[in-house]
């Protein structure tokens, strides 16, 4: 009797577990290949298809390290463009990024799609996030 | 909009001379005068192409630059400013594809024209370059007088440069890549945001550079 509870219980964790991945996978596949889309029309032009950028004049996509350790300033910089000097991938880079006009859920998932492309790896930014961060903007 | 209706329908006019002409030569662009000479008492027709007039512009390197330091080149031109946010960097990334293919061949030039010389100056050309990772004579800078630039660009490259302050950077241009052959004359039109067509452009300069030189006087 117990043991069929244990293994119930333990069961219905398993279900809970793999539905919550799968409903987690879907919200990263929906905002992946919607920002996909965003980055095509409104980034590539600069940052180039594979996020390698352009020469000394853009800075590339490809430094996780950068990405990671910005991860929370990405929204602002979308939203609110950039200028001035920066150090990415050992290169300092001293042009002006534009604002890119984008809603809230848009930024998301561009930065979703930047976030887990050209080697970095960091999961979904969801919208919520997004809102927390773009409040902070300075 | 009519203007850009206009040179797609001239554009397209030539497009379909090319295949008439078969083999491997390249078109020739712009207006053709019919000019008959008597020579021995039988009467010929001759067609004078169109040519690039001379020009005088000002390279990244502070050089002055005209016709002269083109003579027996093949070039390519394109307008640009350093400051564009559209089509500019997808435009000189094809580019760099021109510029690396032919960086070694002395006969070979790249040249693009600033539409914002007011901000375009010398030093800002210079430091763009730099960053493009230019370097050497094959691909120049070049600022002159707007006025000078927009005529050269819309009556010799046909290239449709138009001022339009509602754009964000405030011009709106076409991009093209125009290629000008040895004699001055333009030989093609390529769409310098589209990689396919930058590819073109780097098959039909080892077109023409295979092409026969013309005897003198011709
Ligand atoms: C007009 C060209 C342009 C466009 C369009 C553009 N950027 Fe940028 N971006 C830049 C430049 C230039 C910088 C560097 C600014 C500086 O030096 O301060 C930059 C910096 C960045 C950075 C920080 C540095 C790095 O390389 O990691 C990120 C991230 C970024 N852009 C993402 C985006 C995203 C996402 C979009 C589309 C929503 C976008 N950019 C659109 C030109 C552009």
């Amino acid at each position: 009797m117990k043991l069929k509870v244990v293994i119930g219980l333990g069961l219905l964790l398993v279900i809970a577990v793999i539905s919550c991945r799968d409903d987690k996978s879907i919200e990263f596949a929906r905002y992946y290949s919607s920002g996909s889309m965003i980055y095509q029309t409104h980034c590539q032009n600069c940052h180039g298809a594979h996020g390698e950028g352009l020469n000394g004049l853009i800075p590339p996509l490809t430094d996780s390290i950068f990405i990671k350790e910005n991860l929370h300033q990405l929204p602002c910089l979308v939203k609110n463009g950039l200028k001035g000097e920066l150090k990415v991938s050992n290169k300092i880079f001293e042009g002006q990024m534009p604002a890119v006009d984008l809603a809230p859920i848009e930024i998301a998932q561009a930065v979703t799609y930047v976030a887990n492309s050209f080697g970095n790896k960091l999961g979904t930014v969801n919208v919520d996030r997004v809102n927390t961060d773009l409040f902070k903007c300075q | 909009m009519k203007k850009i209706f206009s040179i797609a329908l001239v554009l397209a006019a030539f497009a379909s001379c090319k295949s008439n002409n078969g083999g491997n030569t390249l078109p020739v662009y712009g207006k053709r005068t019919p000019v008959t000479k008597t020579v021995n008492g039988q009467t010929a027709t001759d067609t004078i192409y169109q040519t690039i007039p001379a020009f005088k512009f000002v390279n990244q390197y502070g050089d002055s630059i005209s016709e002269k330091n083109l003579s027996g080149k093949i070039y390519v031109a394109d307008f640009f400013f350093t400051s564009c946010p559209s089509i500019c960097p997808v435009m000189q990334r094809n580019m760099l594809n021109v510029y690396n293919t032919f960086k070694a061949d002395p006969d070979i030039k790249i040249l693009s024209f600033t539409i914002d010389p007011k901000y375009d100056s010398v030093k800002v050309l210079k430091k763009y370059a730099d960053k493009l990772g230019i370097s050497g004579d094959t691909w120049w800078f070049l600022q002159g007088k707007k006025d000078t630039t927009y005529k050269l660009a819309e009556k010799n490259y046909l290239v449709a440069v138009s001022e339009d302050k509602t754009t964000p950077g405030g011009y709106v241009h076409q991009g093209y890549f125009v290629l000008v052959d040895k004699e001055k004359r333009v030989r093609g039109a390529y769409d310098g945001t589209q990689p396919e067509q930058v590819n073109q452009l780097i098959a039909d300069i080892k077109t023409l550079k295979a092409e026969p030189t013309p005897a003198a006087g011709q």
